[in-house]
């Protein structure tokens, strides 16, 4: 116990110690559950990193979107937008890059590709550019305008794999697939992980760099810290960075939408996501945000979804176990986190001044 | 009242943070009826003090008596029951409620509903007792700070405290609402009951208190009654040695030179409607210190904003100099980042224009730079803002702000919360940036402080400003709109 308390102190320490006790939680609920908890802990080892096909196929194939998605989420969150409708830009920039992809079917990929990976993009930052106008015009709470919007987009794609862009037969609620040219291509021959696994990585590299050595990143980070002090000390103008930081998320969601349905689905459907948008939520929390400690939290929890389905598979155990240990992780990050916060108070209070 | 001679003892309280001792075996006696003026520098363990004493901390040895009786608070509630209140510097009030539901919070009874018409008029009862009157429908958020404060006596009161202790409570008042609460005070104490006054102000301890007992380093060091003190030997208690030389104020001459800041006459009208300034022409030149006195919500605020560029006025033009420095009262909010380090605290002052890629090497240098010219105590450039005492913060900021050297310093408040030394440097500061050709405007709720620094002295009124003569009388004059 001791040796976590001190983990906790450090900052990717408390990370670590959320999710060790996370994992002890749900290995006690997995034995009172009945079940044979070394049968379950080898399907989940299996599952995820047992063999190169679990890992390549499973783990990081799963961790893509996730790791997209996430640095979309730790964006918003550094500029203090609390952007929790990742999903429905997904789905957004999903239908859209479906919709661009299947109208070039005769192109060759590297015309065809990029546009609909700058489909996507437009299309997350659009459907983000909703909440971000209603925040900025009329002071809604993104909180709540960007959850609302995360089912106008479902029932959107549900309206779409039904009406317009249903598939020539009518049979099924989709899209015809995309031609091969317009696929993502796959990087290991005999695997199913692509491209986009390679651009999630550079892209987290990129973001980390952004955040950390440009002005553009440090006008978000100070603005998400203190906005009263970025505008007065700073001159900042902190409405255009908020704004200009919710499209940037709402973009990377969009990529990480059109990167799933050209790497993985080639088809639009509704259960096209199965909740990347709010895993990436978790995904971020638990890398405090930072764009590097994305890659990392991404391929745990990519490793836990695919891991949980051989759990499933193998041992009998609910897949449902995965999602407690996710909610259970970022719960003991936002707890570690306040009890830290606490515990500074205690040694030197804050100003916390309410007068007018 | 009671047969015993003491309202509130403490003896031998002894009370440690981790490895920090806050108290060591401090204590004193309060005489019933009378009003303890509790003085010591930031850090000294005042507020500790009296944290113990109602309830909120517990000791680690020593004991507290009220009225002669040995009390073991085992939480506030237990000293609420005692007839023990308390205000905080940091108002707990709710913003969003009414005055009426603030002073019922805390009513015990899970269930037994809260009335309004009944709140309404126990709050209406205790304005009539007592003098502090309050609109009970009135929404907290509205209330001025000096109108809050008063909130805060009735929530105390509407408990039945017979001894109140406030923490601080003119460090958001203007002289005015200052010298109204001393007299409610003195009052209150002429009716029985007891008063413990934690300040820093030397002066106006001496001038309102019956006794006066100065904590240094969490022992004190000096306890009296207050026509028996002089100011000179309670400074010394205080600081532990001869107030340091910049305590005089020796004003070196200084012409001032070409007009810096130029207002031709600016209104400004706020987001609420409220027209803050009207019709205000006034100038800053280099090589100057104009003084700005007013009381709260006289238009200061805003013309602060406007001379320091930060906010632009409706009407009227203004012209501003390239660089201006502003150092803020609300230094927390307003002019640092407490989670970031230095570096980036100071790389804060360009963030708004800088392009491309941030030359962190080069803010260091210079945030190493500006902690060494400015005396900053911190275990490196490194460091978060908030691991700094307030006082290291201030001339963190101030440091930040007068580096690259600017035309022109816009300053409110830049004393508000710090210790005698603190604050002595922070003048001095400001005295020799006026000395090197910087135009200077500071405000301060201060006035003996703006007095003691400013060559000119302008005060607002209503929006209004007027030129006065540097003196007291003539400024107090002008605060209340007499000319």
């Amino acid at each position: 116990m001791t040796f976590l308390v001190r983990l906790a102190r450090s900052q990717a320490g408390a990370s670590v110690a959320a999710t060790l006790l996370a994992l002890a939680a749900v290995t006690l609920v997995v034995i009172a559950g009945g079940y044979d908890i070394g049968h379950a802990a080898a399907a989940l080892w299996n599952g995820s990193v047992g063999s190169s096909y679990s890992f390549f196929t499973g783990t990081l194939l799963r961790a893509t979107p996730l790791i997209i998605v996430g640095l979309a989420v730790a964006v918003a969150f550094q500029a203090g937008v609390l952007n929790i409708g990742a999903e429905g830009q997904l789905l957004a920039g999903a239908a859209t890059t479906i919709a661009a992809g299947l109208s070039m079917a005769d192109r060759p990929g590297w015309i065809s590709v990029p546009v609909e990976l700058a489909a996507g993009m437009a299309a997350g930052a659009a459907w983000a550019g909703i909440a971000a106008v209603l925040k900025r015009r009329f002071g809604v709470l993104e909180v709540i305008s960007t959850l609302m919007l995360n089912f106008v987009a479902l029932f959107g794609v549900s309206y779409l794999v039904r009406g317009p862009l249903q598939e020539s037969t009518h049979l099924y609620p989709q899209t015809a697939s995309l031609a091969a040219s317009a696929r993502l291509p796959v990087i290991i021959p005999g695997q199913r992980l692509h491209l986009g696994f390679v651009a999630a990585v550079m892209l987290a590299i990129a973001a980390w760099w952004f955040m950390r050595s440009t002005a553009g990143g440090f006008r978000i980070r100070v603005v998400g810290a203190g906005a009263a002090a970025a505008a007065s000390a700073g001159r900042v103008n902190v409405d255009r960075v908020v704004f200009g930081a919710f499209l940037a998320s709402g973009a990377l969601a969009g990529l990480g939408g059109a990167v799933q349905v050209t790497g993985v689905t080639y088809a639009l459907f509704e259960g096209l996501s199965p909740g990347y948008g709010y895993t990436a939520i978790a995904v971020a929390l638990l890398a405090r945000l930072n764009p590097l400690a994305v890659i990392v939290a991404g391929i745990f929890f990519g490793g836990l979804e695919a891991g949980g389905a051989g759990m499933q598979r193998d041992a009998g155990v609910p897949s449902g176990f995965v999602s407690v240990i996710e909610a259970l992780v970022v719960l003991g990050v936002l707890a570690v986190d306040r009890a830290r916060s606490v515990a500074g108070e205690r040694g030197q209070p804050t100003a916390g001044a309410q007068a007018a | 009242m009671t047969d015993a001679a003491f309202a509130l003892s403490l003896r031998g309280v002894t009370k440690q943070f981790g490895s920090t001792v806050a108290l060591d075996s401090a204590g004193f006696d309060v005489r019933a009826g009378t009003l303890h003026a509790l003085l010591g520098e930031n850090g000294a363990g005042k507020t500790t003090l009296m944290r113990l004493a109602f309830g909120m901390l517990r000791p680690d040895a020593g004991t507290i008596e009220t009225y002669g009786t040995a009390r073991e608070w085992r939480s506030t509630a237990d000293a609420i029951a005692a007839g023990i209140g308390m205000v905080h510097q940091h108002f707990l009030l709710v913003p969003a409620m009414t005055v009426a539901e603030n002073v019922s919070l805390g009513d015990r009874g899970l269930f037994r509903g809260f009335d309004p018409r009944v709140a309404a008029d126990r709050v209406r009862r205790i304005g009539a007792q007592t003098g502090l009157v309050l609109d009970p429908a009135a929404r907290v958020a509205d209330l001025p700070v000096g109108a809050q404060q008063r909130l805060e006596i009735v929530k105390a009161l509407a408990r039945d405290a017979k001894i109140l202790i406030l923490d601080e409570p003119t460090a958001v008042l203007s002289p005015a609402e200052s010298q109204e609460l001393y007299s409610w005070l003195r009052s209150f104490v002429a009716r029985g009951r007891t008063v413990v006054l934690i300040t820093h102000k030397v002066r106006e301890a001496l001038a309102i208190a019956d006794d006066v007992t100065v904590l240094r380093r969490g022992r004190v060091v000096l306890s009296g009654r207050s026509h028996e003190l002089a100011e000179p030997a309670v400074i010394n208690a205080m600081i532990g040695s001869a107030a340091p030389d910049e305590m005089q104020w020796p004003m070196a001459d200084s012409t001032p030179g070409v007009p810096v800041i130029s207002l031709q006459h600016v209104s400004m009208t706020d987001s609420r409607g409220v027209q803050r300034l009207r019709d205000v022409s006034m100038e800053v030149c280099a090589g100057e210190i104009v003084g700005i006195a007013g009381v709260e919500g006289s238009g200061q605020h805003e013309l602060l904003r406007v001379l320091a560029g930060r906010l632009a006025p409706d009407g009227g033009s203004v012209r501003l100099p390239a660089r201006i420095g502003f150092v803020p009262e609300d230094r927390l909010r307003d002019a640092l980042i407490p989670t970031m380090t230095l570096v980036e605290n100071l790389a804060l002052k360009e963030a708004g224009g800088a392009r491309g890629m941030m030359q962190w090497t080069s803010y260091e240098a210079r945030a190493l730079g500006t902690i060494r010219e400015h005396d900053v105590h911190t275990s490196g450039v490194r460091s978060l803002a908030s691991a700094l005492s307030g006082g290291n913060q201030q001339k963190f900021v101030l440091g930040r702000e007068l580096e690259g050297s600017p035309d022109a310093l816009v300053v409110e408040n830049p004393t508000r919360g710090l210790d005698i030394r603190a604050a002595t440097r922070v003048l001095a500061e400001l005295r020799s940036a006026r000395t090197s050709g910087v135009a200077v405007a500071m405000y301060s709720s201060d006035l003996d402080e703006v007095l003691s620094i400013a060559d000119r002295m302008i005060v607002c009124f209503d929006g209004r400003v007027t030129d006065t003569p540097v003196e007291a009388d003539a400024v107090a004059r002008a605060l209340l709109g007499l000319s």
